[in-house]
């Protein structure tokens, strides 16, 4: 057997393992528009990304292998964070000193626009609080999932992947 | 606890109605189980075990373990997680091995009910539904059975959306898939379905298969076809551990059917044993309904599920103890709390590590093996295959055991995934009625176009694994690795 993953030890990937198996976005992609990033390292039979992608952005061959995001083919549409079964489609935009994470939430509460969150990282540790500006409602979601999109410093951009709800009675 | 807010379900609740637990008024909804009642009551202990008297509560909540019998209207042995309450239902805990009421007249099999039709489906999970539909579809006149009060199998507590193909249904959550699967039988007018009715047995009488079955605890009906399909499905594993029986301690899949089929709370704190998929994705469940998760241990050194599942619980805070075992279960009548500790190369506790956790609730996620009583009863070939997580009926690529006319589908041939179940399903199905003579030549095409399917699904490193397994039940021959 070969060496298991540090990823499959712990339960998150860091993302200097993650830049191993796909490649980063580059600076200048990051802040033309939001795009695509994938946290799937692993062979799992799966492929509704590719197939709800309208711009053919996504390559696997077969459902069984990982998805490969062409960053300039990604329009920064969301489709395959809200279709992802695992949850594991993010966009990064980066604007200003800030960087903007949409991610699938399929809690409750759903966030409010505007509202501030905590930001948690791949551990659930808090690492800052944040605005959400932008919320897809499930019943709008063409994946049943709800999605949202929070700012954050931009240095916490691969970060965080998470976010809590904390309303004070 | 129960639940009344849900990110991704609906709980319609039916009329309330009054149960008698020791006398004492307990509320309940009519469509739910008598210990879906107990437990959102705060009952937890259902029998006491019949030579040491210790508790015994809910364990698999599908009718499968025996953990959760009682005496219902003074009938003892009554599996109280697959019965629905009736008002005025009075319900005991049962001791031990407990007696039939003096005067007591069980039916006769010489008195059943007969249920004619071409092909018999034993199961109305992913497996069963598909093989029914698509055997119906081919002409077929299909009677199917399920001991459980609805249809579905396990899909019905599945929040999660399934992985695979759009056209396999891979995006949408499994609670979905079972309602379109249960449509789609219930309007095919050649489908016939027998829900809370238990096969008991698989015989051959001449020409017909007679599959004997008991429904609602009472009647006895003989079901009669030319073919059986067998998709009963699975059962929970359990492991050794000090109070391994102690109430609060389930299988996982018991604790998705409290929560996410019937929208009862299990418990407010809870540890997980087990980082497949099954335990992974619970973790994900149980917080969508508000429960704390406390942690998942995992005594291999690894994620056993796929790592897209434990990072979505991760990074809500969960913790993963890889390479951790439990150690015991403590608690008086009821879990009060788990103590765990790390596992060195020789799977051996080190001293030192032990953990405490103050649960009230321990999953078991530790796997599943194959349902196969019916089967292996009816004289099908059995063998171990490790690959497939216990014995299996061996078959051939039509799904067709070594009994002529017996077919099975979904993980009672095997443990594998919801989508292949259906897979499965649909390729027994349609072989059952080519065998019969009633599909046409084209339906083959069908057929082929599933194994094939089967095939792409299972090509990556998960699926890898079960196709060595299945190469194994194909080969038939001895037992052995």
């Amino acid at each position: 057997m070969s060496e298991i993953p540090a990823y499959l030890r712990n339960g998150y990937i860091t993302p200097e393992e993650l830049f191993k198996i796909i490649p980063k976005p580059s600076e200048e992609r990051l802040r033309a528009k939001p795009v695509a990033v994938p946290e799937c390292p692993q062979e799992i039979p799966c492929a509704p990304c590719r197939e709800i992608c309208p711009s053919g952005a996504i390559s696997m061959p077969t459902p069984n292998d990982l998805p490969m995001v062409d960053y300039e083919k990604c329009i920064g549409c969301s489709l395959c964070v809200q279709i992802c079964p695992g949850l594991a489609f993010f966009m990064v935009h980066y604007v200003g000193d800030r960087a903007r994470i949409t991610m699938p939430y399929e809690l409750l509460p759903v966030p409010e626009r505007g509202e501030e969150v905590v930001l948690l990282n791949r551990v659930g540790e808090p690492v800052g609080r944040g605005k959400v500006i932008t919320v897809v409602p499930r019943e709008k979601s063409k994946g049943d999932t709800p999605i949202i999109t929070v700012e954050v410093p931009i240095e916490l951009a691969w970060e965080v992947r998470a976010v809590k709800v904390e309303r004070g009675e | 606890m129960r639940l009344t807010e849900h990110p991704v379900l609906r709980f319609d609740r039916g009329k309330e109605v009054t149960i008698y637990f020791r006398g004492q008024p307990v509320k309940a909804y009519e469509g739910e189980t008598i210990a879906t009642a107990l437990h959102a009551a705060g009952i937890r202990v259902l029998n006491y075990s019949a030579n040491e008297k210790r508790p015994r509560g809910l364990f698999c909540a599908i009718g499968k373990c025996s953990s959760c019998l009682m005496v219902v209207n003074g009938v003892p042995n009554v599996r109280t997680c697959i019965t629905l309450v009736e008002d005025g239902m009075t319900v005991e805990p049962q001791h031990g091995k407990a007696k039939l009421p003096k005067g007591a007249k069980p039916p006769e099999f010489k008195n059943a009910k007969v249920v004619k039709a071409d092909i018999v489906v034993i199961g109305g999970g992913p497996a069963g539904l598909m093989a029914a539909i698509h055997a119906a579809d081919a002409g077929a006149r299909v009677v199917l059975l399920d001991e459980n009060p609805m249809l579905g199998g396990q899909l019905v507590k599945q929040t999660h959306k399934f992985f695979g193909k759009r056209e396999q249904f891979a995006g949408v959550r499994g609670v979905e898939i079972a309602k379109i699967l249960e449509d789609e039988a219930r309007r095919r007018e050649n489908v016939e379905i027998f829900l809370e009715t238990s096969a008991v047995g698989i015989f051959q009488e001449g020409d017909e298969k007679l599959v004997l079955a008991v429904r609602d605890n009472r009647e006895l009906i003989e079901f009669r076809g030319r073919a059986v399909i067998v998709a009963t499905g699975a059962m929970e594993k359990m492991i050794p551990f000090e109070n391994n029986d102690l109430p609060g301690i389930y299988g996982a899949g018991a604790i998705q059917t409290l929560m996410n089929t019937y929208g009862v709370k299990p418990g407010d704190r809870v540890l997980i044993v087990g980082a497949g998929n099954v335990g992974l994705i619970l973790a994900y469940q149980l917080l969508q309904a508000g429960v704390e998760v406390k942690a998942i241990v995992e005594a291999m050194p690894k994620i056993g599920g796929y790592f897209v599942h434990a990072a979505k619980v991760r990074r809500l805070g969960i913790p993963i103890l890889t390479g951790h075992t439990i150690l015991r279960a403590e608690g008086r009548e009821k879990v009060e709390r788990a103590v765990v500790a790390q596992l060195d190369e020789n799977w051996r506790p080190i001293p030192g590590t032990e953990k405490v956790f103050e649960v009230d609730v321990i999953a078991l996620a530790v796997g599943l093996r194959p349902s196969i009583e019916l089967l292996h009863q009816a004289g099908c070939q059995i063998k171990f295959v490790r690959e497939l997580s216990g014995h299996v009926a061996v078959r051939d690529e039509w799904m067709e055991t070594t009994v002529r006319g017996i077919f099975v589908a979904g993980d009672s041939a095997g443990i594998e995934e919801a989508t292949t179940a259906m897979l499965e399903g649909k390729v027994a199905g349609i072989a059952a009625a080519l065998r019969l003579g009633i599909a046409d030549e084209d339906w083959l095409k069908e057929m082929e176009k599933a194994q094939k399917d089967l095939l792409e699904f299972r090509s990556g490193p998960f699926g890898r694994h079960v196709l060595e397994g299945i190469k194994k039940a194909l080969a038939g021959g001895v037992s052995g690795e």
